[in-house]
C-alpha cells in the first residue's frame, strides 16, 4: 500500500504552513533521510525527510501552496513493487474526496484556475492517514470513578488517572476528594485576567514549580477570561465621603446587647441593594434576545478563600436590615472558607460587590460576573483632603469603581446608579428610608 | 561453575515465586529462584491442583450414582482409591514438570537448595545441610510459603492424624473421618471423602463453616452439606486426640459438654503458618508478626532490598494473590507505576460439592465498613442451565453500595460457580457500577445468567423469580 507523505508539524503548536519547495519530483528514487521537501511557517523553514525508502508516487500538494494543514497528505510515496496505479487506495483514501469538493467551489469563483492539487482550504478537514492525535478532551475514567465524582461533586478533569494509560480509577478520585481537590460550580468575581493558553506557554529555561490547578481554579479561570474578552466593560469611579457611616457604624455597634458586628461593606451592601432597586438595569443580564431584570434583589458578594473566590448570595438584601445582612454575611463567609457552600448560595445573583479596602487599596476596576451586568469594586475609605465650600478639608473617603456591561447598563444609567449610591452611603441614615 | 550474581533472586517456587521470576526475567532481570522441594511449590505438588483433581474423582462418582437421574444406566460403581490419588500425583507431576520448562524458556537460573539470606544482598543456598552457592543480588524477594498450623495436644502423626498432605494421598479409604476446621482446605476435604462415602464430621470453633464467605452463603452450604449426611458440629473444639491402633478418639467441647467421637482418621485444618524459619531474618531488619513477614503496599519489609510475597505474609492466603503480589513487587523494582493489590478484589473459591466462590466483602463486611448496601440474590431454582445440568441447588448474591453503584462483593453457591466468579472480579477491576453489568448481555442459557439477575435483583428488575 502506498505511504501517504503528511505535512509535518514544525512546532507543537503549528496547525498549517507553507509547502515552500519540492526537493524532488514524482518518479524520483528517495531512501529514508533523503530530503525532499521545504515547509515554511512564519517563524522557520524545515527540511522534510523521507520516513521511507520509494518512489515519489505523486505530489498531491505543489509547492508555494499555503495554509497546509498538519497531517494532510502531501504526496505519495511508492513502495518497492508498486506503481502509480496503487496510488489509488492511498490518495484515494486520503485526498481524493478534499480536492472534489473544493474544485466546485473553486469553478464558482475562479472557474480559470486549474491546478494539478488544489490549494487546501482551512475549512475543509484534513483526512489523514496519520494516528489520531492522543489530544481530546475526553476523561478516561472507570465507570465507579465517574460516578463518586459526580456524586461528591468533583471534576474529573483535575485529577489525573493512575490505572492503566492514565485511567481514572476510584483510587485517583477519592484521594482527590480527600485531598480537597476542589468543588465544581464556583463562581468568580474580579480578579487578575488569566489567560488560556496554558499548554503553549514557552519555556525560557527559568525554574519553576507547578501548582495544578483545582478545577475552582479552572472555573475562575474560564469565566473571567470569558467575562473580559465578551463583556464590553467601561468603568465609573466615584468618591464617597464616610465620615458620618464610620459614625453611625460605631454607635449602632456600641450599642448595649448588640448581636451583630456591623462592617463598612455591610453598609455598601445594603446601599448596592437599595441603589439596584432604583436602578433595575443594574440588577440585570443581557441575552440576545431580551434583557432580563430581576424581581429580587440579590447581592454577591466576592468571598476569598484558599481554594479561590467565591461569591456567596445575600438574597432581599434591599428587604434585610443591616444586622441581618451582617450576620448573614458573616455566616456565609465563613461556610465559603471551609468549601462547605451549597450550589444556591452561591449561583445568581444580580450584582456583585468586591471590596479591597482591608487590604488599602485605594480604588481598582473589577472583572464583571456572569451573567450579571455590573460589579461594585470598593477600596479603602481613609482620611484624604478635599474641598468643602471652596476650603481644604480632611475627610474619610472610599473610591468606588462600577464596571458595567455596556450592552446593559449605559454610561448614564451607570450613572444613576453612582448617584443612588453614594447618597445612600454619605448619608447613611438614609438608609432606613 | 554456575553464575551467581543476580538483579534479582525469589527464594521458593510456589505459584508465587515462580510468576515472580518469570516477570522479573520479562523485565530484563537476571533472576535466580531457589526451591527447596518441588517448582509449583505446594499449590502444584501438594494443595490446589491434585486436590482438584481428587475433587473431579468424586465428582464424577457422584453423578454416576445418580446416573438414573440422567436416564443412563451404570452397575456396581466402585472405586480404586490408590488409583484415584495416582491420578492426582500424575497430574501435579506434569503441572510441575511444566514450571521447569517456563523457567528455562524464561532464562531463569533455578537452584536446587534451601535458600536462606546471609548478609546483605546475599542468599546461601544449601542443600543436605551443606552450602552450595551463594548468590548475590540487590533484590531477593522471599516467597517461602507457609505450612498447616498445629494446635497443642493436636499435632499430626501422619498415620492416623493427618494434615492436608497426607489427607491427599491416603493408602486406604477411611471408612469414618474427623475435619478439625472448616476452612477451604478443611471442607473440600470433608466434602471429597464423604461423597466417597465416608462418616465425616466437621468441627468448627466460630459459629458457622466457612467462616470468611458470607453468612448466607456459609448456612446455605451447611444445609447442602446436611444433606448429604455430613455431621456439622459448630462452636465446638476438639480438646483431645487419642490415638488407638488404627482410630483416633477424639474429645469434642462445645458449650462445655464434651463429647467423645472415634474415627479411623483425623484432618487437622486449622490454619496455616508462615515458614519464617530458618530464612537468615535473625540478622535482618525483617519484622515477623503471627508467623507471617510484615509487608508494605509493594510487598517490602523493612531490610532495604529484601520483600516478602504470597503465604508467608498476610492474608488471604491465595495461590493467585501471591502470584499478583509478586508481580506488583517485581514491577515496582523495576520502576513501574503499579498499583499496590487490593485485596478487597481478589476472588476466593472452594471446590466441595456445591463450590463455593466470592470476592469482595461480604454483607456484614460492607455493613461494617458503613456502606449502605443494595443486596440482589439469585437461586439456582430459576436458572434453565442448572435445571438441565441436574443441579439447581446454589444461590448468587451480588452486595452494591447504594450510593455509588460499586459492586462491593458477589458470593456463589452452587454448580461451577468457581468459574463464574471471575466475571464479577472484572467487573471490580474496570470499577464497573449497576448500570455496566445491567447491560451487559449474558448469554442464554448458561449459570452466568444468574449473574445478571443477581443484579437485577439488587435493583428491583429481577426477571426469572
Amino acid at each position: 500500500m502506498p505511504i501517504n507523505i503528511l505535512m509535518p508539524a514544525l512546532s507543537p503548536t503549528m496547525t498549517e504552513g507553507k509547502l515552500a519547495k519540492w526537493l524532488v519530483k514524482e518518479g524520483d528514487d528517495v531512501s529514508s533521510g533523503d530530503i525532499i521537501a521545504e515547509i515554511e511557517t512564519d517563524k522557520a523553514t524545515m527540511e522534510l525527510e523521507a520516513v521511507d525508502e520509494g518512489k515519489i508516487g505523486k505530489i498531491l500538494v505543489s509547492e508555494g501552496t499555503e495554509g497546509v494543514e498538519v497531517n494532510k497528505p502531501i504526496g505519495v510515496l511508492l513502495e518497492e513493487g508498486e506503481d502509480a496505479g496503487d496510488i489509488g487506495d492511498a490518495a484515494a483514501a486520503a485526498s481524493a474526496p478534499v480536492p472534489k469538493k473544493e474544485k466546485k467551489e473553486q469553478k464558482a469563483e475562479a472557474p480559470a484556475k486549474a491546478e494539478p492539487a488544489p490549494e487546501p482550504k482551512k475549512s475543509a478537514p484534513a483526512p489523514t492517514t496519520a494516528p489520531p492525535s492522543a489530544d481530546s478532551d475526553r476523561v478516561v475514567a472507570s465507570p465507579l470513578a465517574k460516578r463518586i465524582a459526580e456524586n461528591a461533586g468533583v471534576d474529573l478533569g483535575s485529577i489525573k488517572g493512575s490505572g492503566p494509560n492514565g485511567r481514572i480509577v476510584k483510587a485517583d478520585v477519592e484521594a482527590a476528594i480527600s485531598g480537597g481537590t476542589a468543588k465544581k460550580g464556583a463562581a468568580a468575581a474580579p480578579a487578575s485576567a488569566v489567560s488560556s493558553a496554558s499548554a503553549d506557554v514557552p519555556d525560557y529555561g527559568q525554574a519553576y514549580t507547578e501548582e495544578p490547578n483545582s478545577s475552582v481554579r479552572k472555573i475562575i479561570a474560564r469565566r473571567l477570561l470569558e467575562a473580559k474578552q465578551t463583556i464590553p466593560h467601561f468603568y465609573l469611579t466615584i468618591d464617597c465621603v464616610i465620615d458620618d457611616l464610620l459614625g453611625l457604624r460605631k454607635s449602632l455597634n456600641a450599642r448595649d446587647g448588640a448581636d451583630y458586628k456591623l462592617s463598612v461593606n455591610d453598609f455598601v451592601i445594603k446601599a448596592c441593594a437599595l441603589a439596584m432597586k432604583k436602578v433595575p438595569m443594574a440588577n440585570a443580564t443581557w441575552t440576545d434576545e431580551a434583557i432580563r431584570l430581576y424581581d429580587n434583589v440579590d447581592v454577591s458578594v466576592a468571598v476569598a478563600t484558599d481554594g479561590g473566590l467565591i461569591t456567596p448570595i445575600i438574597r432581599n438584601a434591599d428587604r434585610k436590615g443591616l444586622a441581618a445582612i451582617s450576620n448573614e454575611m458573616k455566616e456565609l463567609a465563613g461556610r465559603a472558607r471551609d468549601n462547605k457552600l451549597a450550589p444556591e448560595e452561591y449561583q445568581g445573583g444580580g450584582f456583585s460587590i468586591s471590596n479591597l479596602g482591608m487590604y488599602g487599596i485605594k480604588e481598582f476596576s473589577a472583572i464583571i460576573n456572569p451573567p450579571q451586568s455590573a460589579i461594585l469594586a470598593v477600596g479603602a475609605g481613609e482620611q484624604r483632603p478635599v474641598v468643602k465650600d471652596g476650603a481644604l478639608a480632611v475627610a474619610t473617603v472610599m473610591t468606588c469603581t462600577l464596571s458595567c456591561d455596556h450592552r446593559v447598563v449605559d454610561g448614564a444609567v451607570g450613572a444613576e446608579f453612582l448617584a443612588a449610591f453614594k447618597p445612600l452611603i454619605e448619608d447613611p441614615l438614609s438608609l432606613m428610608l | 561453575m554456575a553464575d551467581t550474581n543476580f538483579d534479582l533472586i525469589v527464594i521458593g517456587g510456589g505459584p508465587g515465586g515462580y510468576v515472580t521470576a518469570i516477570r522479573g526475567s520479562q523485565l530484563g532481570m537476571k533472576t535466580a529462584l531457589v526451591e527447596r522441594e518441588h517448582l509449583g511449590g505446594i499449590c502444584l505438588n501438594w494443595g490446589c491442583i491434585p486436590t482438584k483433581a481428587l475433587l473431579r474423582t468424586s465428582e464424577v462418582y457422584h453423578l454416576m450414582q445418580h446416573a438414573e437421574d440422567f436416564g443412563l444406566s451404570v452397575k456396581d460403581v466402585k472405586f480404586d482409591i490408590k488409583k484415584v490419588v495416582e491420578r492426582s500425583r500424575k497430574v501435579a507431576g506434569r503441572l510441575s514438570g511444566g514450571v521447569g520448562m517456563l523457567m528455562k524458556k524464561n532464562k531463569i537460573q533455578v537452584f536446587d537448595g534451601h535458600g536462606a539470606l546471609a548478609g546483605k544482598g546475599q542468599v546461601k543456598v544449601a542443600k543436605d545441610k551443606k552450602d552450595v552457592a551463594t548468590l548475590k543480588a540487590k533484590h531477593i524477594i522471599l516467597a517461602t510459603g507457609a505450612r498447616a498450623r498445629t494446635l497443642p495436644g493436636l499435632e499430626p502423626d501422619g498415620k492416623l492424624i493427618w494434615t492436608y498432605k497426607e489427607a491427599m494421598v491416603p493408602e486406604s479409604m477411611p471408612k469414618s473421618l474427623l475435619v478439625i476446621g472448616s476452612g477451604a482446605i478443611g471442607i473440600e476435604f470433608a466434602s471429597f471423602y464423604r461423597t466417597l462415602g465416608a462418616e465425616v464430621t466437621v468441627v468448627e470453633v466460630l459459629d458457622r463453616i466457612l467462616p470468611v464467605e458470607d453468612e448466607e452463603i456459609s448456612a446455605f452450604a451447611h444445609k447442602a452439606f446436611k444433606k448429604q449426611g455430613m455431621n456439622i458440629i459448630t462452636g465446638a473444639s476438639v480438646k483431645e486426640l487419642k490415638t488407638g491402633k488404627d482410630n483416633v478418639t477424639a474429645t469434642i467441647d462445645k458449650g462445655g459438654k464434651t463429647e467423645k467421637v472415634t474415627v479411623d482418621r483425623v484432618i487437622l485444618a486449622v490454619g496455616i503458618v508462615g515458614n519464617v524459619e530458618n530464612i537468615g531474618l535473625e540478622n535482618t531488619k525483617v519484622k515477623v508478626e503471627k508467623t507471617h513477614v510484615v509487608t508494605g503496599k509493594y510487598s517490602e519489609t523493612d531490610e532495604p532490598g529484601v520483600y516478602a510475597i504470597g503465604d508467608l505474609t498476610g492474608p488471604p492466603w491465595l495461590a493467585h494473590k501471591a502470584s499478583h503480589e509478586g508481580v506488583i513487587c517485581v514491577e515496582k523494582i523495576a520502576g513501574q507505576n503499579p498499583h499496590p493489590l487490593n485485596t478487597s478484589r481478589i476472588p476466593g473459591c472452594t471446590y466441595c460439592h456445591p463450590q463455593i466462590a466470592s470476592v469482595g466483602m461480604t454483607e456484614a463486611k460492607a455493613k461494617e465498613a458503613g456502606h449502605k448496601v443494595r443486596v440482589g440474590r439469585f437461586s439456582f431454582v430459576g436458572n434453565g442451565k442448572a435445571i438441565a445440568l441436574g443441579d439447581d441447588q446454589g444461590l448468587v448474591k451480588t452486595i452494591f453500595d447504594d450510593k455509588t453503584g460499586e459492586l462491593l462483593g458477589a458470593h456463589m453457591v452452587g454448580a461451577e460457580v468457581t468459574e463464574l466468579i471471575q466475571g464479577y472480579a472484572v467487573a471490580q477491576t474496570l470499577e464497573t457500577t449497576e448500570a455496566e453489568l445491567l447491560e451487559t448481555v449474558f448469554p442464554h442459557p448458561t449459570l452466568s445468567e444468574m449473574m445478571h439477575e443477581a443484579v437485577l435483583d439488587a435493583y428491583g428488575r429481577v426477571i426469572h423469580l
